[in-house]
């Protein structure tokens, strides 16, 4: 297995893309999460007098921002439901739980959330159901950990829906995106990392314009043709133009102030970004003449990092007639 | 069978803030529809079809917004669209609603363009370290500023030029009640004083960061006959091109070149800087007032920073540009597009306020988005296009 993906003609990586995300809420919603972290589920009462929960923010018939909310039960009825055999990660349960479709009494319409059974003989649609609350509740729809079974129990229809009474309205939630993707080099891509796994630098000459470009890519983006023949570049080349990054960021790898510059390799026909460094950074000058510095050998793989940087030669800066137009 | 004229007779915007925690994207848009709806004299009854524009889906993480924002839009049994150019987003969505009705397919279309950039982090959005690359990539800034150095390596400019536009900008803020930034110390001499950030771009030549939305109703030549005021579209135009290519001109490209090219004769202009009495092009770097002068036209190459230096893009100069303040004084990126047509809009149907242009005929509404490469333009006039 290990040995076909060797031979595999593109290179793959994870990569995986998270934020915390921090929503406002708006009025309605606001009071819905509210009304959780009470311990209570607040539904609108809607134009057409259905009762919907969670709230519309905006009602479907008149358009108008959701007024009246009022209070429905935490107990109700399964009207479809769905079995997950296996859970992935975020999922409300890491063991096989059903989604369910739960029309709280009182409500007019089912809303949905995890269903606690231990398998697929134990849900139903029509039988009960009653909100598991989470141990801490902080006004976010996780406040309802699930639903679990509701039984035999005498808890019926009750006199819901009814007011909603006095909420604190939560103005805000955090929510976490996680997403995990595998990212793929292109073939020509591919073969650019592995050439720097070996020291060098390829590139693709177009058959049409006779440009080189660096990295390859899988057509010429002004011809459309592959770009087929292959060329090997010099490491030493020419900063066209720069910016000098004094902004910290979220994600930053590098630490600022740095040197992020466009360096044309001779023999190359588009400018390559990379860092400048061996240089104080307000010496940076568009024209100066600079070549790769590579990481040690034992610390290459197949990644433009095996450059750690570009520093000057100490040749004379090239003229601008030389690069003027790659900016 | 040619075009079907339209008209926008509704604009509406948010007041731009860094934080519109009051509201939820839904109200945020719905702030902006029913401020453009009764500036038309209409309701969501009279719309026949929505057309939603905003910025990368990671900026807020909600994988396509416009699915869970139908009902609250009023989309619901209606034609609902959405459109994605990155930061020329805004201009690309009124364009595609604008064709809507010129296509004579519908008469009265509500398009809507939004960003809530407080739910998250543009700026580490822009820059995720993908495998096997340099993670030298830091955000917007990062990605211009090279290209700015190499505007004024190319125009021989004075490297005071860009602080002339943000004082100018900064200034023109002050007079338009939705903008974000309101600043009114704001000066050259503080602008060039400012942190520099992406050396050669400072800190008070850089966009903030906003959240806020615009709308506008655009409607067929019937029901334009019922607005006092309509603002004609006498010309549309959006071209694109790619992101890196060899040689490609990163500065003035040919996307942006060719589209304005279009647009003027589109709408019968041949001197832009003579016939366009104002203009609202899309500026998030002050720089970039220089290079899209030339980029369309009003200026030769080489020569947009001396319109600027001269003050002639100030409001009461030969082509007034970004009397509200613009980009650099509100960006909810998505909407930034949208708002940039809607000012244009204003200004040709004499509803711009304090901002207004006197007996402003014919504006330009402008934006471009990714690496320069989206561009999506139009000229709206007061008097119904005779083309």
């Amino acid at each position: 297995m290990f040995h076909f993906r060797t031979m595999s003609r593109t290179l793959s990586a994870p990569v995986t893309v998270a934020f915390d995300y921090t929503r406002s809420t708006g009025p309605v919603l606001g009071r819905f999460f509210g009304g959780l972290r009470d311990g209570r589920v607040l539904a609108a009462r809607l134009s057409d007098g259905t009762v919907v929960a969670p709230p519309p923010e905006f009602d479907p018939s008149t358009h108008e921002e959701t007024a009246e909310l009022v209070e429905v039960s935490t107990v109700g009825t399964v009207t479809s439901w769905s079995w997950v055999p296996e859970p992935v990660a975020g999922q409300p349960f890491d063991r096989p739980f059903a989604f369910a479709l739960v029309t709280l009494d009182g409500a007019t319409a089912p809303m949905l959330h995890a269903l606690d059974v231990a398998s697929p003989d134990e849900v139903s649609t029509g039988m009960r159901v009653r909100v598991r609350w989470a141990a801490e509740r902080t006004g976010h729809i996780t406040d309802i950990a699930c639903f679990e079974p509701a039984g035999d129990s005498d808890e019926g229809p009750g006199a819901f829906p009814a007011p909603a009474g006095a909420v604190d309205p939560v103005t805000g939630i955090v929510t976490p995106v996680s997403l995990d993707y595998t990212y793929a080099a292109s073939p020509e891509e591919s073969a650019f990392y592995r050439g720097l796994a070996e020291g060098r630098i390829l590139g693709q000459r177009c058959p049409t314009c006779h440009k080189v470009y660096v990295p390859p890519r899988s057509a010429c983006p002004v011809d459309g043709v592959a770009t087929t023949d292959e060329v090997e570049l010099s490491s030493r080349g020419t900063v066209t133009t720069f910016c000098i990054v004094n902004v910290p960021f979220l994600g930053q790898q590098i630490k600022p102030p740095y040197v992020s510059a466009y360096v044309l390799l001779d023999g190359a026909d588009i400018a390559l970004l990379h860092l400048i460094l061996d240089i104080p950074a307000e010496e940076v000058r568009m024209g100066m003449r600079v070549e790769a510095v590579w990481k040690p050998r034992d610390e290459w793989g197949t990644t433009i990092e095996n450059i750690s940087h570009f520093r000057p030669t100490g040749e004379p800066d090239a003229d601008y007639e030389t690069y003027q137009h790659h900016l | 069978m040619g075009k079907q004229p339209a008209a926008v007779v509704g604009v509406g915007q948010t007041h731009h803030r860094a934080k519109r925690e009051d509201v939820s994207m839904a109200g945020l848009c719905r702030e902006a529809m029913d401020r453009a709806l009764e500036d038309a004299g209409m309701t969501l009854d009279d719309i026949d079809a929505i057309v939603v524009g905003k910025a990368p889906d990671l900026f807020e993480g909600v994988m396509m917004p416009e699915l869970y924002l139908a009902e609250s839009l009023g989309a619901a049994g209606k034609p609902l669209l959405r459109v994605h150019t990155a930061g020329s987003v805004g201009g690309s969505t009124a364009i595609v609603a604008s064709s809507l009705v010129q296509s004579g397919v519908h008469k009265r279309v509500l398009t809507v363009a939004f960003e809530k950039q407080s739910e998250s982090n543009a700026m580490w959005a822009l820059s995720v370290p993908l495998p096997f690359n340099m993670p030298v990539h830091a955000g917007a800034g990062g990605y211009f500023a090279p290209h700015v150095r190499s505007y004024i390596r190319r125009s021989g400019a004075p490297t005071h030029v860009g602080a002339i536009v943000a004082a100018k900008d900064r200034q023109n803020a002050l007079r338009n009640p939705y903008a974000h930034l309101r600043n009114p110390d704001t000066t050259v001499e503080s602008v060039l004083a400012s942190q520099m950030l992406w050396d050669p771009i400072r800190y008070d030549e850089t966009c903030p960061s906003s959240d806020g939305a615009c709308a506008l109703v655009i409607v067929d030549e019937d029901t334009a006959a019922a607005s006092p005021n309509p603002a004609w579209i006498h010309g549309t135009v959006m071209r694109s091109e790619p992101t890196t290519a060899a040689e490609r001109d990163q500065v003035n490209p040919q996307a942006g070149r060719e589209a304005a090219a279009a647009l003027w004769k589109q709408a019968g202009i041949t001197s832009p800087i003579d016939e366009i009495d104002v203009a609202e092009i899309y500026v998030p770097f002050s720089w970039f007032e220089p290079m899209w002068l030339e980029n369309l036209g009003f200026a030769a190459e080489g020569e947009g920073w001396k319109l600027t230096e001269a003050g002639e893009t100030a409001m009461d100069g030969r082509i007034p540009l970004n009397c509200s303040g613009g980009v650099l004084s509100s960006n909810p990126i998505g909407a930034s597009g949208m708002l940039r047509f809607a000012e244009a809009a204003l200004q040709v149907r004499g509803a711009a306020g304090e901002h207004q242009v006197d007996g402003a005929r014919r504006a330009l509404g402008h934006a471009y988005g990714g690496g320069s490469q989206f561009f999506a333009m139009w000229v709206v006039g007061a008097d119904k296009p005779t083309n």
